[in-house]
């Protein structure tokens, strides 16, 4: 992820409001578009954003209730990779204390436990490199896709 | 703002399809959920999701054909999921879903794989 020349940088804020996340799954296409990234992997990056945003939107309890999020373009010679750091400003969370889900478990909890725990592992599974930095001063997700 | 879900139901005999045509989120997995239950109640034990006409979901609206899988268990019904772009399916993987529902690249294999 690191060693690579910022090319091109999009900043952006969204509120915390419903169906937003929408619009930061727009902006990751459109600058996934602009590097000639595949249509599969433009898909990827789409999901994982909606779901970076969403975990953001649903466990921050962020006191702005923005998020705030940066589309990075990055290369060397040319476009190589696309890179998306979704931050807010909320209470944080021990990564590390968060069990891998399970549907087995899922399927046995309550209703609202079933809904819980799937965005970092879609995340994971989407993006080709994922950093998560939390703390008491918020949360900032950091992933990455080769073109 | 709010991305809305369409929904359509064909029904066929003993299976019913339904065609998503939208963002399946929160709202849009309980719509799913509550045409899904009404044909559980018309009696069909045989569910086909068509999601053709869906390009992006979130976890939140996974989580909720999660409880329809569960309630599908429950029944000794049968539920497939078609037509769903790689991305979603490689979702549905990564979540586990496969284990406990079929997937079906096209509609005609799913009526058929369902079927049987």
């Amino acid at each position: 992820m690191a060693g690579n020349a910022i090319l091109r940088e999009v900043t952006l804020t969204l509120p915390m409001v419903p169906d937003m996340e929408i619009e930061a799954s727009r902006t990751a296409t459109a600058m996934a578009e602009s590097i000639a990234m595949s249509p599969d992997k433009i898909d990827e990056v789409r999901m994982a954003v909606v779901e970076a945003c969403i975990n953001a939107f649903e466990h921050s309890r962020s006191p702005d209730r923005n998020v705030y999020m940066t589309f990075e373009v990055l290369g060397a010679s040319g476009p190589e990779s696309l890179r998306i750091t979704v931050r807010d400003s909320g209470v944080g969370f021990a990564p590390e204390a968060i069990e891998k889900p399970d549907i087995q478990a899922k399927l046995k909890a309550g209703r609202t436990g079933r809904r819980r725990g799937w965005g970092l592992e879609i995340i994971r599974g989407l993006m080709d490199d994922v950093e998560i930095h939390s703390g008491e001063d918020g949360t900032k997700i950091v992933m990455c896709k080769a073109r | 703002m709010t991305e809305s879900l369409n929904l359509s139901v064909d029904r066929r005999g003993d299976l019913a399809v339904v065609y998503t045509e939208g963002y399946i989120n929160n709202q849009g997995g309980e719509d799913i959920a509550k045409v899904a239950y009404q044909l559980l109640d018309e009696g069909y034990k045989k569910l086909l999701l068509n999601l053709a006409g869906t390009k992006i979901v979130n976890s939140i609206g996974i989580s909720i054909l999660i409880e329809i899988i569960e309630k599908m268990i429950e029944i000794d019904g049968r539920l497939g999921f078609c037509c769903l772009t790689p991305t979603i399916e490689k979702t549905f993987h990564i979540m586990g879903l496969a284990q406990y529902a079929r997937i079906f690249p096209d509609e005609p294999r799913a009526v058929e794989g369902l079927g049987n």
